[in-house]
């Protein structure tokens, strides 16, 4: 079955694709994660979704303009939420309403209604070659980046004033990271969608966070876990015949439920221990 | 010798001074405790000596042997570190990141690492993870961090916030055996009795005017005495309330 699968070639571009894109999405959504920073996901594959309809109008590539675009909002949703003077969540929401907006206007308006409902929950049909390199040479950016600058981004996500204070320019990393997360968001909407390509960044992180208590832990179990639901994603939505950007959100949070259920029982047995324990300790005192 | 030297000084942010011509002078293995109402400056001037903003006049002299960013720092905790999963290792040596530019941790770090989480006590808790100890562990960690990225002086942001006395006192006891050992100390605090007990030097920042010197003058200063709740317990100064009692009656 496995095989037949992978004997169409669109499918086996949609899994190279959306493999890398999970990988990128998982690493640095524990950033994004961390800092607070979840909501700049969500906002920019909004952005996304409004250049993607705003280029299709247009006849151009969808990725020459995306591309551009959502960088662009990247810095300038960072330089937001970083201004604590400009309320940032609200600021936030308010720009990625209208990109949907916009987005939704000029579909309507040059009459692309299918093509609407495939960017906005994505299809692995869309998943072109081109989209194929960009993903492999961005991927391994990142994770050259992650492998080189590990130390340097824990520090920076753990205490950005100390490390400005020791000398370090969080400012440089912040960028590179919202740069990165547009990069991936606009590369993996084609697959997810725009509505459910931040599932991508932050559940997988959400989950590992719980689970594990070591950064690096962290970001290689969320790794694992994002690539491993991807697969079973796929698999399901191609047995079942559902959509694969929807489905591959659900594998995730059934992961986080079942993570989180597990890790509850582990703590309620861990703690009848230790009270059973302590009460040992109680009654020979007496 | 001089460490660090403040010449007419004035420092504020968004157009607005909260400090204006301070003059003030750290001399190695000093205890410096910089006291102050709300909104007195007191952390405007510890950026100031962080190099994080520029004073607006006047200048902050290094001494040769102190590189800017050589300060061992204690930052006040931010709520995104309270579920943050990482281990007291990893917390620790990310202190040593300020020397060399190598992608990974060296032998010497990581030796500078253990030394520094020896003196602070928590070598035990090497593994733990950070958002599992208590306030005043986690604060032993940071101050290991600190300790990772400098040898000669340390800038602590009202350290003791949140902790129990006990834990504070004890805290302290630390900061005093480090200075004990030749380190200098900058201390942000509002808890001035501590402050007055420990440190060797008081700045405090008034709105209208400052007092900077050595605690015991601090202590019998018109501005000290406004903001000790208690009396000086030195004998002098017992016998000058003793003779005001009897006066008064």
């Amino acid at each position: 079955m496995i095989a037949e699968m992978f004997s169409y070639n669109f499918i086996v571009r949609a899994f190279i694709v959306g493999t890398l894109v999970s990988l990128c999405a998982s690493l640095l959504g524990v950033t994004l994660v961390l800092k607070r920073y979840s909501m700049i996901g969500d906002g920019l594959s909004h952005v996304g979704f409004g250049s993607l309809a705003i280029a299709a109008a247009a006849g151009v590539a969808p990725l020459e303009i995306a591309v551009p675009v959502v960088v662009l909002s990247a810095f300038f949703l960072l330089r937001i939420s970083e201004n604590s003077k400009i309320n940032g969540d609200a600021a936030i929401a308010i720009i990625s309403s209208t990109a949907l907006a916009v987005g939704v206007l000029c579909a309507s308006l040059t009459g692309m209604n299918t093509d609407l409902n495939s960017y906005l929950f994505g299809s692995i049909l869309a998943v072109s070659n081109s989209d194929a390199i960009m993903c492999v040479a961005l991927a391994l950016v990142i994770i050259v980046m992650y492998f080189l600058l590990y130390n340097r981004i824990f520090a920076v996500t753990f205490d950005e004033s100390f490390a400005k204070a020791t000398g370090m320019k969080p400012a440089i990393y912040n960028t590179a990271i919202a740069v990165l997360t547009a990069m991936t968001i606009v590369i993996g909407m084609r697959i997810m969608g725009t509505l459910l390509i931040s599932a991508l960044i932050i559940f997988p992180a959400v989950t590992s966070m719980r689970l594990c208590k070591k950064f690096k832990s962290v970001i290689i179990a969320s790794g694992i876990l994002s690539v491993v639901c991807f697969f079973v994603g796929m698999i399901v939505s191609y047995n079942f015949d559902t959509p694969t950007g929807a489905t591959v959100v659900v594998i995730n949070c059934m992961a986080f439920v079942v993570f989180r259920l597990a890790s509850f029982v582990i703590s309620k047995l861990n703690g009848i221990k230790s009270v059973s324990k302590s009460d040992g300790k109680i009654s020979q005192s007496e | 010798m001089s460490l660090i030297k403040c010449e007419n000084l004035t420092m504020g942010y968004e157009g607005k001074v909260v400090i204006s011509n301070l003059s003030i002078e750290v001399n190695a293995g000093d205890y410096l405790c910089i006291v102050g109402e709300n909104g007195s400056g007191k952390t405007t001037l510890m950026k100031g000596l962080l190099g994080l903003i520029s004073p607006l006049s006047g200048k902050i002299i290094y001494s040769d042997g102190l590189k800017q960013n050589h300060i061992g720092y204690l930052p006040q905790q931010s709520s995104i570190q309270h579920d943050f999963p990482a281990s007291v290792l990893e917390v620790v040596l990310s202190g040593c990141l300020s020397k060399g530019f190598l992608p990974f941790y060296s032998k010497a770090q990581k030796k500078t690492a253990a030394e520094n989480m020896e003196k602070t006590a928590i070598s035990s808790l090497k593994n733990k993870s950070f958002r599992e100890l208590s306030g005043g562990q986690q604060q032993r960690v940071l101050l290991a961090r600190a300790l990772c990225s400098t040898q000669k002086l340390l800038i602590l942001d009202e350290p003791i916030t949140g902790l129990d006395p006990l834990a504070a006192a004890e805290f302290y006891k630390l900061i005093k055996i480090l200075n004990n050992s030749g380190i200098t100390v900058i201390m942000v605090t509002h808890d001035v009795t501590s402050a007055v007990n420990n440190a060797s030097h008081i700045l405090h920042l008034g709105k209208d005017n400052s007092f900077f010197g050595t605690t015991h003058a601090y202590v019998h200063s018109d501005i000290g005495k406004r903001f000790l709740i208690t009396d000086c317990p030195c004998d002098n100064c017992k016998r000058l309330h003793s003779h005001k009692e009897v006066g008064a009656q």
